[in-house]
């Protein structure tokens, strides 16, 4: 019972880690039909900014996080203008190739700032432990399921009440429409990259303070695939559901079939759902009659 | 003047090589080739064999992805399953090299088939997420079937030899991968003169107008992921064969991305673009090492940073490929071309 609950709580901080990355990954996605190779890598120089702001230049947390949350932005803004929008319009190939260029040019980037060296990242939420019931879990762990949770929740407000998440919302419905009804969608589309990469960021800083800073944090960046697949590709809850099971799932099997399995078990169920349900568990189902 | 290409019979019109530039081009190519490995060193050797097993590589990713618009990721999980079979049948059961190789092709292509089962029902970017999730499992099943591949272990392979003459030595190995890399080049550009061939395309352009005219769908995307992985095989096999041993290392999604990659700068569908990517993203890695050592002198901590300049380059000059110049080197080589054959009188 006490491994199961522990398994539990790991599996969830993973999960709300992936959650965040998949909900960037999925806005990118539905306004602008880009699957977006960089978002591991988005995550990783989240994270060795924020490792920056805070364990080099010593600012104070709350100050590092907002820093790193207005470059990401940045990043995301610069990204968007540099590069995909000459390519609106091209095919899709072209667009996962862009993004894989992308992706190898930020992890060339962190890497040539701040060295391959994986490094401890300053710790900023409690590292006490908790005990629930019988069993003994990290505050850490907690906290960063309690926060991300909290920020999917925002998020989540943002797509309903504001004006940029509705219009966001018009645009994934009906692109022509939005743009008749006056929504300026390159501002649009400005907007998912930005927030896509701001939350990646918060993301790979919660990541980086349970495991560190280093380059296989950009791993996440494939864990997403099967995440958002099984959640739906355009379906923000679908990513928040689909990060926990998968990140679930992973720590299950490692933990009680072992071998590696864990590795190789969210591309597994990957496969199976692209197989039997390929919009996934809340994605919009696509019919298209010959 | 000439001023433009008209030819009176269809057979004229219908080969390859059209203008006597373009037949005394290749003959110099040709010869060039002939030529090239009694004046080359060791070096050039070695890079004129990767090159020519990285185009063959290519033209195979081509078959699927420029021609028949599949896109696939998992080009090194392909390699990676003709590798380890030609170099296990050479290694456990002693089978000469001329017997694995196509052994190993027919299994690439079966499994390819296997793989493509699914673009049944997905497209575009669904089933570039497939492939994705088939090179994680491939990649895996190596690395933890131990009994058969040896894991993380290398795979020795033994030197392929015939008469007594090994084979695997750099200037003997180029007659053998550059003379099949020739062959394939030649099958491909014939194959899309053919039905087969311009169904592939046809899927490519407009699956629905395909399948109205005729074409059977699905059955078009199975040979054509078959092919594929049977030229992709072929390449992995040259790979295991040519070097002597095989790990898992080669064949990870960074190889997918490399193969992706040089078709794209490259340029989709053609024949030659799949030569120019190769070569090109062949040459680039060895021409950043060059220059880092030579910077090293001047500054020592370069070779620290060299793998990072080489991925930072790599991502810079695909992104600058797709926002500059999407249809790759060909059309660029074309433009060349196009340039000079009415020069100077262009207008």
């Amino acid at each position: 019972m006490d491994t199961f609950l522990q398994l539990t709580l790991s599996g969830l901080t993973n999960g709300m880690v992936y959650a965040l990355v998949a909900v960037g990954f999925v806005v990118i996605y539905k306004a602008s039909d880009v699957i977006n190779f960089a978002q591991g890598e988005l995550l990783l120089f989240g994270a060795y900014l924020c490792f920056a702001f805070v364990g080099q230049f010593g600012l104070p947390w709350s100050l590092g996080v907002l820093l790193t949350m207005l470059s990401a932005a940045a990043v995301g803004l610069v990204i968007e203008r540099t590069v995909l929008r000459p390519l609106i319009g091209e095919p899709v190939i072209s667009m996962i190739m862009v993004t894989i260029g992308l992706s190898s040019v930020l992890k060339a980037l962190v890497n040539g700032i701040w060295g391959p060296r994986p490094r401890a990242f300053p710790a900023f939420l409690p590292s006490g432990e908790v005990q629930i019931g019988s069993a003994i879990v990290g505050a850490d762990r907690l906290l960063t399921i309690v926060v991300a949770a909290v920020l999917l929740g925002l998020l989540s407000l943002f797509f309903k009440t504001t004006r940029e998440g509705i219009a966001m919302r018009a645009i994934a419905d009906d692109q022509q429409a939005a743009l008749s009804m006056g929504i300026r969608i390159p501002r649009v589309l400005a907007i998912a990259w930005a927030l896509a990469a701001v939350s990646a960021s918060i993301g790979g800083i919660l990541l980086a303070n349970i495991v560190g800073v280093g380059g296989e944090i950009s791993i996440v960046g494939l864990k997403v695939f099967p995440v958002v697949i099984l959640g739906g590709l355009d379906s923000i809850p679908g990513a928040v559901v689909g990060g926990a099971i998968i990140g679930l799932l992973e720590v299950y099997t490692g933990g009680y079939i072992g071998h590696g399995l864990n590795l190789i078990v969210p591309y597994i169920v990957l496969i199976l759902v692209l197989m039997v349900r390929p919009y996934g568990l809340f994605g919009k189902e696509i019919i298209e009659r010959v | 003047m000439r001023s433009g290409v008209f030819f009176s019979d269809y057979q004229g019109d219908m080969q390859l090589r059209r203008l006597p530039l373009e037949k005394l081009r290749l003959g110099l190519f040709l010869a060039a080739l002939c030529v090239f490995p009694f004046f080359a060193d060791t070096y050039w050797l070695t890079l004129a064999n990767q090159i020519a097993i990285a185009t063959i590589g290519a033209l195979g990713l081509n078959v699927l992805v420029g021609y028949t618009g599949q896109i696939s990721l998992g080009q090194g999980a392909f390699m990676a399953i003709g590798a380890y079979s030609s170099g296990i049948f050479a290694a456990r059961f002693d089978i000469p090299f001329f017997l694995s190789i196509p052994i190993a092709c027919l299994i690439t292509a079966a499994i390819g088939v296997f793989f493509g089962l699914p673009s049944l029902r997905l497209k575009g970017l669904y089933l570039a997420i497939a492939t994705l999730a088939a090179q994680q499992i491939v990649e895996w099943v190596i690395t933890h079937w131990t009994g058969l591949t040896g894991g993380t272990e290398a795979l020795v392979v033994p030197s392929p030899r015939l008469f007594g003459v090994r084979l695997n030595r750099d200037f003997n190995f180029y007659w053998i991968s550059v003379g099949l890399a020739l062959l394939v080049a030649l099958f491909v550009a014939n194959l899309f003169r053919s039905r087969v061939g311009r169904a592939m395309v046809a899927v490519r352009d407009q699956d629905i107008a395909a399948s109205a005219l005729g074409v059977d769908v699905f059955r078009t995307k199975l040979v054509a992921f078959a092919t594929s992985s049977f030229l992709v095989g072929l390449s992995g096999a040259l790979i295991a064969h040519y070097r002597g041993i095989v790990t898992w290392e080669r064949f990870t999604l960074e190889t997918s991305i490399t193969y992706l990659a040089m078709i794209i700068i490259g340029g989709l569908g053609t024949v030659s673009g799949s030569f120019f990517g190769a070569a090109f993203l062949t040459l680039l890695p060895a021409l950043i090492t060059t220059v880092g050592r030579d910077l090293q002198t001047s500054a020592p901590g370069i070779a620290a940073v060299l793998p990072f300049v080489q991925q930072g380059v790599f991502g810079l000059v695909v992104i600058l490929f797709l926002v500059l110049e999407p249809e790759g080197l060909a059309k660029l080589w074309r433009n060349v071309k196009d340039y000079f054959r009415t020069w100077p009188f262009s207008y």
